[in-house]
């Protein structure tokens, strides 16, 4: 029946083909019956997997019902969430490192996209999945900071290394000024003011005359290491001693290993403001803000903060993606690459560290690895996302809050150290 | 004078299409509180789809003209987007229901991802020449120093179904059904309405507005391809916030303000700042208007 409907659907879109030369209908009955087959398996592919939905719900449902055990959490949510997971990270992050050593330019270039990605990722989840505000303009952030090195370096020949905390910090200041009037707005006002504002800076780096409009800004000088010629002498010892490919460049190299050193820096940075007061206090905000005025908490002064600090990330990001690209011109930041980012964060699994480095990961390198099927790579990839949320809402690794025991208040009854119960101290005072 | 009333025409006749979308947009957020993003392709769907049958309608065998080939083109193309739409949620939003809000969000995105890419590797990623579809008709003289014969079927055709759409969601029991699950879905399922059908309804209904206005953008730009739905979804969505989602006047005010916006922004600054013009009363508005034109803010309670 479906594959019918579908075929029926399909059908002027696919056979009628028009023929752009003789303004003319070019009908290709063949691509019917290879229609028909691929939606035919997958239907009969996506009725299974939504009948063995329903039964693991209704299965979950009735364990929870009965008591019976508690609700299993996937493989890749159990080892995310295991005692493991430090040093897993540290494993990965040796991985990593290692990569660009036996690997060719090519990897190395998808690697540190991948990784800008994750830094974009992890700063989107602050303000997206820890204080629930949807940021729909992420990408304008990112503009800042690579406008930020690019014109500096193209007016004033200021380093990489001034810039990068330039543009952090402008994307802050930015964040803020945005942030003062709209954030009173909720839920989906919010985003679609977002969303305008980062049509807004698109639109200005287009139109106004400095920028060089959509011309771009071409030749951004790479990081400079110490004011050394990395593709000199340093190169030559490492493809002799370290198996480097041999048509590495260096430079190219050394990025991948600042953004490297920004995606640790970002993943402790937002793993501490998570557990902080600041970031209690958002996920609070995103549970119940009536609540949490009522227990004293500053809405707009948090939900400010968590604005700014969000897109502190992507100003890094930003300066870094333009030394990487050496040009970039307004059309680098659309709104696709908004919805690219927030895409990561969903489909990693919001709220969740972990979540958003494999969302990256998979969201970069997968039309990477989709090459093979050429022009169907986002066909696919489009498809990929809707199936992902229509079986895995939650995202990849689904996020586990985290529990903070107080030490005093442990009800089971244990041992406790007798020094310092009131018996025994009484027991001192009676000896004193 | 006469360049002021020409910014008008155009604004009011581009502002009319935007409402066309912006409706679609409008009634899914206010019955599932869902953006839905795929809305600008079933638009871009519904064009393709109108100038398929056009060329396929006016060849030899068939061989229609003039009214005749404008409505049926018009009736196709609303009923495939019609379809199309349906299917859209039935895959794509239907198992999410009761899922987090950015899920179907998500699912959305890529649903919009899917159509894009695949009317393009169908058809063709080239820009598609549209025939003109509007029959020669004598307007009076008057009229037609300002008015010319494509914007003035765009405003009837706009405001006859502006005029069916609120006759059926105010007079039919469908209607009522739907302003019921507006309100409040649970209590609309208990009261007996059939909540999926509702949403299927819904999304037909804003898949065959935004077919009509697919198709009568084809007719004034004369140009498509795989891609207008982007842009037109997006303006669409944001004249919809403007006059407050969920109200379907406030769909209408906010799409005519934004087409005057541009088209006056265009005529009188310059056409590059068009659309930023158009994002910067929506950030205005909303500033000092939180729940848009015609929104309600409502009061939360615990």
């Amino acid at each position: 029946m479906a594959t019918l409907w579908i075929s029926f659907l399909a059908y002027p879109l696919v056979v009628l083909r028009i023929n752009t030369n003789t303004k003319s209908l070019d009908p290709q009955w063949s691509r019917l019956p290879i229609l028909a087959a691929s939606v035919f398996v997958i239907t009969i592919i996506w009725r299974f997997l939504l009948k063995r939905r329903s039964y693991l719900r209704l299965t979950k449902a009735v364990n929870e019902a009965s008591g019976l055990s508690v609700p299993k959490a996937t493989w890749l949510t159990t080892v995310a969430k295991s005692r493991y997971r430090r040093k897993l990270l540290v494993v990965l992050l040796v991985i990593v490192a290692i990569i660009p050593f036996v690997s060719t330019p090519y990897t190395v270039n998808i690697m540190t996209t991948a990784l800008i990605y994750i830094t974009l990722g992890l700063g989107l989840n602050v303000v997206v999945g820890v204080s629930g505000l949807l940021n729909l303009g992420y990408v304008a952030f990112y503009a800042i900071g690579a406008y930020t090195y690019a014109l500096l370096g193209y007016y004033f020949g200021l380093s990489f290394w001034i810039c990068l905390p330039l543009g952090a910090l402008f994307s802050t200041i930015l964040g803020f000024l945005l942030g003062l009037p709209i954030i009173r707005l909720s839920g989906d006002y919010l985003a679609i003011v977002t969303l305008s504002f980062g049509e807004i800076t698109r639109l200005v780096l287009t139109n106004l005359g400095f920028t060089r409009g959509p011309r771009g800004i071409t030749n951004i000088k790479p990081p400079s290491f110490f004011g050394l010629n990395l593709n000199g002498a340093p190169k030559a010892f490492l493809v002799e001693h370290f198996g480097l490919h041999p048509v590495m460049d260096l430079n190219r190299l050394f990025i991948y290993f600042i953004i490297l050193a920004v995606v640790v820096l970002t993943i402790i940075c937002v793993y501490r403001l998570e557990n902080s007061r600041l970031g209690r206090a958002w996920l609070a905000l995103r549970e119940d803000e009536i609540a949490c005025q009522a227990m004293g908490i500053n809405r707009t002064r948090a939900k400010l903060m968590a604005f700014a600090l969000g897109s502190t990330w992507a100003g890094l990001a930003g300066v870094v993606f333009a030394s990487q690209i050496t040009f970039i011109n307004p059309s680098s930041f659309s709104f696709m690459g908004s919805i690219m980012i927030l895409s990561i964060v969903v489909l990693g699994g919001m709220d969740s560290i972990p979540g958003v480095i494999i969302g990256a990961a998979v969201l970069i390198l997968l039309p990477e690895q989709l090459r093979f099927f050429s022009n169907y790579r986002m066909l696919i990839f489009g498809a990929l996302m809707v199936t992902m949320m229509v079986f895995r809402p939650g995202g990849l690794i689904q996020s586990v809050r985290e529990v903070y025991i107080h030490q005093a208040s442990d009800s089971p009854p244990e041992p406790r150290p007798v020094v310092a119960t009131p018996s025994t101290m009484d027991q001192e005072i009676l000896n004193d | 004078m006469d360049f002021f009333f020409s910014l008008f025409m155009s604004g009011l006749t581009k502002g009319s299409i935007y409402a066309l979308i912006a409706l679609g947009y409008t009634m899914v957020y206010g019955i599932i509180a869902l953006i839905n993003f795929a809305h600008g392709e079933i638009y871009m769907i519904g064009a393709f789809i109108a100038l398929i049958f056009t060329m396929h309608l006016s060849a030899p065998p068939v061989s229609m003209t003039g009214w005749t080939l404008l409505l049926t083109v018009a009736a196709i193309a609303a009923i495939y987007s019609g379809m199309y739409g349906w299917t859209v949620e039935k895959i794509a939003y239907q198992p999410l229901r009761g899922a987090s809000r950015l899920a179907p969000l998500i699912s959305a995105i890529g649903m919009s991802i899917f159509l894009q890419n695949y009317v393009q590797l169908v058809q063709t990623s080239n820009f598609l020449v549209f025939p003109d579809l509007i029959p020669q008709i004598e307007l009076p003289l008057s009229w037609a120093k300002t008015l010319n014969r494509t914007n003035f079927i765009i405003l009837i055709f706009t405001a006859l179904s502006m005029a069916t759409l609120t006759f059926f969601i105010k007079f039919t029991r469908m209607g009522m059904a739907m302003r019921a699950v507006a309100q409040d879905p649970t209590m609309a399922q208990l009261s007996g309405i059939n909540l999926d059908r509702v949403i299927s309804v819904t999304f037909i209904i804003g898949s065959v507005l935004a077919a009509l206005g697919g198709l009568l953008i084809g007719c004034s730009i004369r140009q498509i391809d795989f891609y207008i739905g982007f842009l037109a979804g997006m303006k669409a969505f944001t004249a919809a916030v403007l006059g407050g989602i969920g109200s379907i006047p406030g769909a209408v005010i906010g799409a005519l303000i934004l087409g005057f916006a541009e088209s006056f922004a265009a005529g009188y600054i310059s056409s590059s700042y068009k659309d930023m013009v158009a994002f910067i009363i929506l950030i205005i508005i909303l500033t000092f208007r939180p729940g848009g034109i015609m929104g309600t803010t409502q009061t939360q309670k615990v």
